[in-house]
């Protein structure tokens, strides 16, 4: 019996072929939904926190808590 | 049972102790319970994955078997089916269903885990009775609490950490309904390694 002579050369590039537009691609939607998931709903909640953000008061109120060396409570 | 799964295991160890000593035939001086065997011959082995061993099972044949070794020579067709077994069990010692019978063996090795796992166990006890340092008192309710409030008072990770979720009207950890919410506990602990992590 007389076979078809197999596929000996090749092989690696025939799996790239197919395999690396898959990789490319999956990569790359992974890097797009990350970017889109995390980085900007935290760059949009940092945004938004230091719209309203007023130093002073904030100090204020950590002062009044006692936890500052340099200053006191003004009860004190 | 616990008795009987460590003299199980013990007298595996034994055996195989008694294996790795006794070596070639040139110490046959020596007369043990097991006469030692010469590994420098070809040796049979029932196993799956060799199904042809190096050598039969019997060696020494009787002369019957000799008579029954000669009839092989010829057709097998004239062979009976008692012959064709015998012949069968001069060269091999098990068959294939013979090999692959279940044995018992597994009990013996969730025996042997357990008791290792209790014996740790013990050890375990043992060390935290004699060898550990007495506990950190960072560790007590009061200092915990005491660090949350500083923490807090410190507005640490105050865009999505825990002085985020922390509700300085009320006092208390908001209610969760923020389904982006990565923090699911309630407790001090978990405040603290969250808080930590982000």
């Amino acid at each position: 019996m007389s076979l078809p002579k197999p596929m000996m050369r090749g092989l690696l590039a025939k799996r790239l072929r197919f395999h690396l537009p898959i990789a490319f691609t999956l990569a790359l939607t992974a890097a797009i939904a990350f970017k889109y998931t995390v980085t900007e709903p935290k760059k949009q909640a940092y945004a938004d926190f230091y719209k309203q953000y007023d130093a002073v008061k904030e100090f204020n109120a950590m002062r009044e808590a006692g936890i500052f060396e340099s200053v006191q409570p003004t009860g004190k | 049972m616990l008795r009987l799964t460590t003299g199980r295991v013990g007298s595996l160890l034994a055996r195989r102790a008694i294996a790795a000593v006794t070596t070639s035939s040139t110490r046959m001086a020596s007369k043990e319970v097991s006469e030692s065997v010469d590994m420098s011959q070809p040796m049979y082995w029932d196993r799956v994955d060799i199904p042809l061993p190096d050598k039969p099972y019997k060696d020494v044949l009787t002369d019957a078997d000799k008579s029954l070794k000669q009839k092989e020579k010829g057709p097998w067709g004239q062979l009976t089916k008692e012959e064709k077994i015998a012949l069968y069990r001069l060269t091999f010692c098990k068959t294939y269903p013979e090999m692959k019978q279940q044995t018992a063996e597994w009990k013996t090795v969730i025996g042997g885990i357990f008791f290792f796992l209790g014996f740790t166990g013990i050890v375990i006890w043992w060390q935290s009775v004699y060898v550990y340092p007495p506990r950190p008192r960072t560790f007590d309710d009061e200092w915990k609490s005491q660090q949350l409030k500083r923490m807090l008072d410190m507005k640490i990770n105050p865009i999505q950490g825990i002085s985020a979720k922390w509700d300085y009207e009320k006092g208390m950890e908001q209610t969760r309904n923020d389904p982006g919410c990565r923090d699911a506990g309630a407790s001090v602990d978990a405040s603290f390694g969250f808080a930590l992590s982000n």
